[in-house]
């Protein structure tokens, strides 16, 4: 593919991508595609269908716990589906989405290059999440049937467990290897593609989130597909790794498996990061406030962010040394994300706010991912820790911080990019009532969560005390009305697909690159490779890029 | 060993062909492996209580570097390759100090 910063662009009219005459027709034209724009459509049908599937399950599970005892299924039942729906959202949805969807569409136009830089491989990279999904899906209805080790495959449990583990692990690990590929295709784009004048710090904020978070891809997940080949090899052979009856150390799996899956929260939290930080400015209609502390902090984040994985493992017996240290460690983190917090609302105020769908987003993931953020530093804490480990604090959590951070910004980059993929302009009206309807489902789902875990109320149990049940009854209803809210903003979205206005090139007024070319952009993105003068987010002089359609 | 020339064709991203190791320095490194493989099985004998791991992963990380420099070019690499790994290999042995501070004064 040529490099993005050759002047010289050939030709094929100004077709969109999606019309464009290509070696291939039909079905194969999309499969046997590399150009970044339709793989990473490829990745949204492929990632929207999983989080439908997970979210169902969800939903399923919220059922089962609106009365105590049984209401409609079996604990074994129970036990797999909170195993798939993490499995499933963790692994299918949250890693991949923000990065493999909006940053394989998005990155190259917004470095203003005409492609990743090897597109090749960033075809192979979603054959392997495919592959990857299918043996997920294989391990459902094979060996001794679904998983039931909830989604961190804890030992020794994992290992004797006569459930179908070996073919799930293989499935993360194949997975593993899309997201190791999409990191590096990403960090040699941003390195040599980017487009005359595009300094480092003229890149995008987004563009530096996926910088940050390819580093992390590249270089935590080789540690969890070791660690998950340990596994399979331990309930093949015993090789007496992980098992402690063969002489194992089942603290050194919790280890390496967090030693991935800490900054994994980060590969998922960062570009969503990325994302919020273009569409302030775009509805403020002002210049980000400290564009270099929130580039720099999503270095900082996923620097700290490696370095404190001991934190989920305080009351499994690791030593009293690691466990200060590594709390100690956890503190250090907020402040990066502090200081994004605070530089995004700093760009608001005084700002030309308008509330659009994908502002309304933002804003309720500000709320959220606070209310998430304060609450990792209770548990972060070893006392307050020791108290709500394993409780549904935890799970409040932990769905403040993923669905309210990344989750919620998915929708946003889905309502805030939409018309430049696909060219057609949504219902707005609908949109924010979707967004609004979404907000107050969330906190009624989740925010009882936090009551429940504080008073006792333990994770993954199918049962529970009859005092915990006007909380998991309000928490069910609020399943139920977010729920609606997703239905009904998909639907808005699938009908604009179907009978949408056109979109203009530049809807909202932004000023990065992306908004420079036709909506949907042309098979090579520019007709001609733009020269960068100025910073992104420079709304005093939107058309001084010098740019041409 | 570098001169501009090469500098730039590196800068333009081509492996500079001139600057492989000659077939002397390859097996020089070969030889060096192979010895440093006899000491780790030789030292492997010996009781060095909680010293043979730290001993055996010095060794380990001596050969290692002789094949990332030699075999895998990167001594006549560009400089940003070798940050790279410098980053990769300053995490991976934070990662392996921070585990120890639990293994280390684990009751």
């Amino acid at each position: 593919m040529a490099n993005g910063t050759i002047a010289a662009v050939p030709q094929t009219a100004e077709v969109n991508f999606y019309n464009v005459r290509t070696k291939h027709k039909g079905i194969l034209s999309w499969l046997l595609t590399i150009d970044h724009k339709r793989i990473g459509i490829m990745y949204l049908f492929a990632v929207v269908f999983f989080f439908l599937v997970a979210m169902t399950i969800g939903v399923f599970m919220r059922l089962e716990m609106l009365t105590p005892g049984e209401t409609f299924m079996k604990p074994q039942t129970y036990n797999s589906l909170f195993t798939l729906h993490g499995v499933i959202m963790i692994f299918l949805f949250i890693i991949p989405a923000v990065p493999a969807v909006f940053g394989n569409f998005f990155l190259p136009i917004q470095l203003g290059a005409q492609d990743v830089q090897f597109p090749k491989l960033n075809l192979l990279s979603w054959y392997l999440y495919v592959i990857g999904a299918v043996l997920a899906l294989t391990s459902l209805f094979s060996g001794g049937g679904i998983m039931d080790t909830g989604w961190t495959f804890y030992v020794p449990y994992s290992i004797r467990t006569t459930t179908n583990v070996s073919l799930s692990v293989f499935a993360a690990f194949v997975l593993g290897f899309a997201t190791i590929l999409t990191g590096l295709n990403f960090i040699t784009t941003i390195h040599r593609l980017r487009c005359p004048g595009m300094t480092w710090f003229r890149m995008p904020l987004f563009a530096w989130a996926l910088y940050a978070t390819s580093w992390i891809q590249v270089l935590a997940t080789p540690v969890i597909g070791i660690t998950l080949i340990l596994i399979i090899l331990e309930r093949a052979f015993g090789i007496g790794i992980f098992d402690p009856a063969l002489g194992g150390d089942p603290l050194l799996y919790q280890h390496m498996f967090w030693i991935y899956s800490h900054p994994a929260v980060y590969i998922m939290i960062l570009p969503a990061m990325g994302v919020v930080s273009e569409i302030i400015p775009t509805f403020s209609k002002k210049t980000i406030f400290g564009y270099v502390p929130i580039a720099i902090s999503s270095l900082a984040i996923a620097l700290v962010g490696y370095l404190v994985w001991g934190h989920h493992m305080f009351s499994s017996g690791i030593s009293d040394t690691s466990r200060v240290i590594f709390s100690l460690l956890t503190f250090f983190v907020a402040l990066p994300s502090g200081i994004k917090i605070f530089n995004w609302v700093a760009t608001l105020y005084k700002g030309s706010i308008e509330v659009t769908a994908p502002m309304l987003y933002v804003l309720l993931f500000i709320f959220i991912f606070s209310i998430g953020g304060l609450t990792g530093l209770v548990l972060g804490a070893l006392n307050t820790d020791l108290h709500l480990t394993d409780t549904y604090f935890v799970v409040a959590h932990f769905h403040y911080v993923m669905f309210g951070g990344m989750g919620i910004i998915f929708f946003a980059a889905l309502h805030y990019w939409f018309p430049k993929m696909f060219g057609k302009m949504y219902n707005e009206k609908v949109a924010k009532t979707a967004a609004v309807w979404i907000g107050i489902g969330f906190n009624m789902l989740y925010f009882p969560m936090f009551i429940m875990g504080y008073l006792g109320m333990p994770r993954r149990y199918y049962d529970y005390l009859p005092e915990f049940q006007k909380y998991h009854v309000f928490a069910t209803v609020g399943s139920w009305v977010l729920v609606s809210g997703i239905i009904i903003m998909y639907i808005n979205l699938a009908i604009a697909l179907k009978r949408g206005k056109k979109a203009p090139d530049n809807p909202w007024g932004g000023t990065t690159l992306e908004w420079k070319t036709s909506s949907p952009p042309i098979m090579e993105n520019f007709k001609e490779i733009p020269t960068v003068t100025t910073g992104p987010y420079d709304h005093s002089i939107t058309e001084s890029q010098e740019v041409k359609k | 060993m570098e001169n501009n020339h090469h500098t730039e064709e590196q800068n333009d991203g081509h492996i500079a062909e001139a600057h492989h190791p000659s077939y002397g320095i390859n097996i020089l490194v070969w030889i060096g492996l192979l010895s440093l493989t006899a000491i780790t099985v030789a030292v492997a004998g010996i009781n060095l209580g909680s010293l043979a791991l730290t001993v055996a992963l010095v060794i380990a990380l001596v050969k290692s570097m002789f094949v990332i420099n030699f075999f895998m070019h990167l001594k006549f690499d560009n400089k940003v390759f070798k940050i790279f790994l410098g980053i990769c290999m300053i995490t991976f042995i934070v990662v392996m100090i921070l585990t120890f501070f639990d293994l280390t004064f684990r009751i």
